[in-house]
């Protein structure tokens, strides 16, 4: 296991050289997501791995990829994405125009559920999801489409949990060992670079999905980033978070209500 | 031993995996109404979100019991579970924190990465236990319990209902003790209970 002094120099150096501050991410994970570098790219210490941000730029892309936790899956918890079918899509219905922000979307197969969701309501045409993330590279993949094949039978079997009733592979076409999703859905997606730590709001949303990425940060980055998407949400609108992430102890948590059910799923009433 | 006016352990932390969860509801029916210490489970399941396994352990106790979310506090006297689907991690003294990073043995939660973070966090106060499983996590964690300077315990593996995985952490380390399941609540509470020198 790193040392907090190691990881501290690790911290300033990505900061001072790259602007990049990991510094309000949570400890426990982050010198896991370092020990797991060291490993995967066979430094044999700290200190190699340290020589090498200092003196190639070009490892950094590879450096930030491997420090953020890049797992996800197509329609992760079914349930959510059922509440989401049957109580959000119907209140979004009523609007005539749709912008979703998938914040922190990784490769971006929460950004395709919602887009198959989004079409079956008969609401995609008239819908935009943004999809943004740290990582440059991990985004590309949005624009292509492209998923691995060997994970299709258990995003079908999410798919039908979450209250689907078609026949999934529909959606995708088989080329070799991978699944590319119709370019229908590619086209209502605007894909970009966000920092959630540095950069700002950049648009007024009726939705925002945020999952499984403010685990990543302590308390003060939390309620920092939440206040981003309170500014980035309309009255009425609705945040989405994590199964394990809660809402309620943060400093917008008076101007939400969750919904009924339990799910992850708040709504801005003031 | 060392026989000290409190006792040095506070942290009581279990792994198991097939055939454990048995042992793990009998335990916790015979734990002491103030243990002095705090509970962390790491069980091996699949994905149930409707919270099964807090329901059954909290039907057997009056202790808090509580499937841990981001940045849960970590208090004495109460029994926690690694939720389905992320890995528990000890942020600092007082937190806990989640983290749904690559399985670790195919599994998340990994029982070596919870065992490793108990260890680096609170070193010699901690009493780590590994029960009947068919998967090698939870070896590497407690051998990093054991070298910390915790305790470390695993079910026999010939009683065991699938032996491999204590079997693991025997060819690994020099464990501490070796007990059948029913021993388990009484060497708790022995280790547990403060006692003068």
């Amino acid at each position: 296991m790193i040392k907090e002094e190691e990881l501290d120099l690790l911290l300033n150096e990505l900061f001072q050289r790259y602007g990049y501050d990991f510094t309000n991410y949570a400890k426990a994970s982050l010198k896991r997501r370092v020990n797991r570098l060291l490993t995967i790219d066979r430094f044999t210490s700290f200190a190699e791995l340290f020589y090498r941000i200092k003196n190639d730029p070009d490892y950094l892309t590879h450096l930030v990829e491997e420090l953020t936790v890049n797992v996800t899956e197509m329609f992760r918890d079914p349930a959510l994405f059922k509440t989401i079918r049957e109580q959000v899509l119907p209140v979004l219905a009523t609007h005539p125009f749709i912008r979703i922000w998938h914040a922190g979307c990784s490769t971006g197969e929460e950004v395709y559920s919602m887009a198959i969701l989004l079409e079956e309501a008969n609401l995609l045409h008239k819908s935009l999801l943004y999809a943004t993330d740290i990582n440059p590279s991990v985004i590309e993949n949005i624009k292509k489409g492209l998923f691995p094949l060997s994970q299709m039978k258990q995003y079908s079997e999410n798919y039908i949990l979450s209250g689907g009733k078609k026949d999934f592979s529909s959606y995708y076409m088989t080329r070799y060992e991978w699944a590319k999703f119709d370019e229908r859905f590619q086209s209502r997606m605007i894909v970009a670079t966000h920092n959630l730590v540095s950069d700002r709001s950049f648009n007024e949303f009726q939705l925002i999905f945020c999952r499984n990425v403010l685990i990543y940060f302590d308390k003060e980055l939390q309620d920092k980033v939440l206040t981003l998407f309170d500014n980035s949400l309309e009255r009425l609108g609705f945040i989405v978070l994590g199964s394990k992430e809660n809402l309620r102890f943060s400093e917008i948590a008076g101007s939400y209500a969750q919904m009924e059910n339990k799910e992850k799923i708040w709504r801005k009433m003031r | 031993m060392a026989k000290n006016a409190i006792t040095k352990y506070q942290y009581v932390v279990i792994g198991g995996s097939a055939g454990s969860l048995e042992i793990i509801l009998k335990l916790i029916e015979k734990l002491p109404e103030q243990p002095k210490a705090t509970f962390i489970l790491v069980v091996h399941r699949k994905n149930d979100k409707d919270s099964i396994l807090e329901n059954l352990i909290a039907n057997r106790t009056r202790l808090k019991v509580k499937e841990v979310e981001d940045k849960d506090p970590i208090q004495i006297n109460a029994i926690y579970i690694a939720p389905p689907d992320y890995h528990l991690l000890i942020e600092s003294e007082e937190l806990f924190s989640l983290d749904s990073s690559e399985k670790v043995h195919y599994s998340r939660p990994s029982i070596d990465v919870t065992f490793e973070s108990v260890a680096y966090m609170f070193g010699n106060s901690v009493i780590g236990i590994l029960l009947s499983g068919a998967n090698a996590d939870g070896a590497a964690g407690l051998a990093q319990i054991k070298k910390s300077g915790g305790y470390t315990i695993v079910q026999n593996p010939s009683t065991a209902e699938v032996g491999f995985m204590p079997q693991q952490a025997i060819n690994l380390i020099e464990v501490n003790n070796i007990v059948n399941a029913d021993e388990l609540a009484g060497l708790l509470e022995q280790l547990l209970t403060p006692q003068l020198s």
